[in-house]
């Protein structure tokens, strides 16, 4: 197969690069901290602080989250792998601000294990850390393992509230709550039909056969829940939402939610409308309303091709925060 | 010849040949990888171990337990992701069990070995059949406890084919853990990433004292 040109440097350094340029299109907003992280500049004292974090690669999440009521700081690992434990250090006593700081991120061995290594040295630095692990795949464990869920697009949705949360709180262990019910309400469902390439070897992070799908297969190609012919937009639209509807949160009647349809990089939005075409009035048959839309290529996997679903379920107090404007270069809502 | 114990001149050698056949072993760990999870294990082992052998090139240990842990420390604050964290607690924390040791010897590694996968299980929460580098620690470092009354030489050739067992078993094992889990029994035939690295790093402190 033919390997996707890259407009890159050093393929080694591409990691280190990307947040170079990043921190660059902040124009002066956030700044490089340490050996990987990227911080909001003029934080005010007294505020709780939210860290995001996790391997490059998946631009723009999860450093372009950091903003304006959204993220107050990124740890970045390299491509593909978890940051290390310094750079979580570095990144949380960057935005410590004196109440604590939240570590919110996708639910992934390497993640895990380097951020918790992260919260150990902090602890050290007398900073109080507290964890809130992203995982609304549904495809990737049955509810009752929830702990086994990988994190998927569903973590934009999340991060999104907790940053607003973040700019209003006063405390570490409201975020904690408002954020973990947010995660709570959130559930995705992601579809792979072609594998993107890893940048420092021009190689596929993995094999999946031309003119199939995999329903329910992860960002980095994790099995899901079956491998079929490739479908139609409004065959895939009903498998996706099914998925979704046949997991342990219940949509219903008059329920309220954000509905975000991402695209994994090579798929267009041309494919993501026509997506969106077909999965609205499936929402309005089983009368649920659209609060807010959003369509976009935030959780990639380089040229990885494919979409995924997620739907997050509001009440009051979630809406309040879904309301609030937020800027960054990922996401930004006015 | 076979040696019966390494002073720290040699410590520092030995690991500097363990970086040396990591770094060297990319395209088959990357190819290891591939084959059961995202295929960057090798690049990420060879990024650590070139900072690995840049510590140790500095020098200026005062004891070998600070050489085993600066090996750690580099390759957990260089490499990141799964990899980084499991392979950097290995070697800090089997090199803080030769705390106060002159010399390492047979009783060194089976204490060294022995502190390394309690460290590794702690942090990852793996157990022995999970298809994780533990299913070659384990073999090893249980092997190493029963050759304590062996010379260096012996006791790292036992314990270098008790990991090289225990990563050919791992072929049969459905993943536990990381991304290999999400194949399931996909991963079946395949060897563990982590269990081959931790071969080599056993066959190459072998072949060290070996010479």
């Amino acid at each position: 197969m033919r390997k996707t040109p890259k407009i890159i440097n050093d393929p080694n350094a591409c990691a280190a690069e990307l947040l170079d340029g990043l921190v660059e299109a902040y124009d002066g907003e956030a700044k490089k901290v340490g050996a990987g992280s990227i911080v909001m500049n003029d934080l005010p004292d007294g505020k709780v602080a939210l860290l995001v974090g996790g391997g490059s690669g998946h631009e723009p999440i999860y450093h372009g989250l950091v903003g304006r009521n959204m993220a107050d700081g990124a740890a970045c690992g390299d491509i593909f792998a978890a940051p290390p434990p310094n750079i979580v250090l570095e990144a949380t006593q960057a935005v410590d601000r004196g109440k604590g700081v939240l570590y919110l991120y996708g639910n992934y061995a390497g993640d895990v294990m380097n951020f918790d290594m992260g919260a150990e040295l902090a602890d050290d630095e007398d900073i109080r850390v507290e964890t809130v692990l992203i995982w609304d795949d549904v495809a990737s464990a049955p509810p009752e393992r929830k702990e086994d869920r990988r994190g998927i697009a569903g973590l934009v949705l999340i991060v999104k509230i907790a940053g607003a949360a973040a700019a209003t709180v006063d405390s570490l262990d409201e975020l904690v709550r408002v954020t973990t019910k947010a995660r709570d309400n959130t559930r995705s469902v992601g579809v792979a039909v072609a594998a993107g390439s890893i940048p420092a070897t021009g190689e596929p992070t993995f094999e999946l056969a031309e003119g199939m799908m995999g329903v329910g297969m992860g960002i980095h190609g994790e099995k899901g829940v079956r491998v079929d012919p490739l479908c139609t937009a409004d065959e895939m639209a009903p498998q996706i939402l099914d998925i979704i509807f046949g997991d342990d949160l219940e949509f219903g009647n008059g329920d309220e939610v954000v509905l975000f349809i991402n695209s994994l990089g090579a798929t267009t939005q041309m494919e993501l409308l026509i997506l969106n075409r077909a999965i609205k009035p499936l929402l309005a048959a089983k009368g649920i309303k659209v609060y807010d839309t959003v369509i976009g290529d935030i959780v990639t996997c380089q040229e990885m091709a494919g979409l995924s679903v997620s739907l997050l379920k509001l009440d009051d107090e979630l809406k309040k925060y879904w309301d609030m404007p937020c800027q960054s270069v990922g996401y930004s809502k006015m | 010849m076979s040696k019966a114990n390494l002073n720290l001149e040699e410590v520092v050698a030995m690991l500097d040949r363990v970086a040396d056949k990591i770094i060297s072993s990319e395209p088959e760990l990357s190819e290891a990888d591939r084959n059961i999870g995202d295929g960057d294990h090798g690049l990420g082992m060879q990024r650590g171990l070139t900072a690995a052998k840049e510590k140790l090139a500095e020098g200026g240990f005062p004891s070998i337990d600070k050489a085993f842990v600066a090996v750690g420390t580099a390759m957990m604050s260089s490499m990141g992701g799964a990899s980084g964290a499991i392979f950097g607690t290995l070697f800090r924390a089997g090199g803080k069990a030769l705390k106060g040791q002159e010399v390492f010897d047979s009783a060194g590694l089976a204490a060294f070995l022995q502190a390394a996968v309690q460290g590794v299980q702690d942090r990852g929460k793996a157990e022995v059949g999970d298809k994780t580098v533990v299913d070659a620690m384990a073999p090893a470092a249980e092997k190493a406890q029963g050759t304590t009354e062996a010379n260096l030489t012996d006791a790292l050739e036992a314990a270098a084919d008790a990991a090289e067992r225990g990563k050919e078993a791992s072929k049969d094992m459905v993943a536990k853990f990381g991304r290999a889990k999400t194949l399931g029994d996909g991963a079946v035939g395949h060897p563990d990433a982590g269990a081959l690295s931790f071969t080599l790093i056993m066959q190459a402190m072998r072949d060290y004292v070996k010479e």
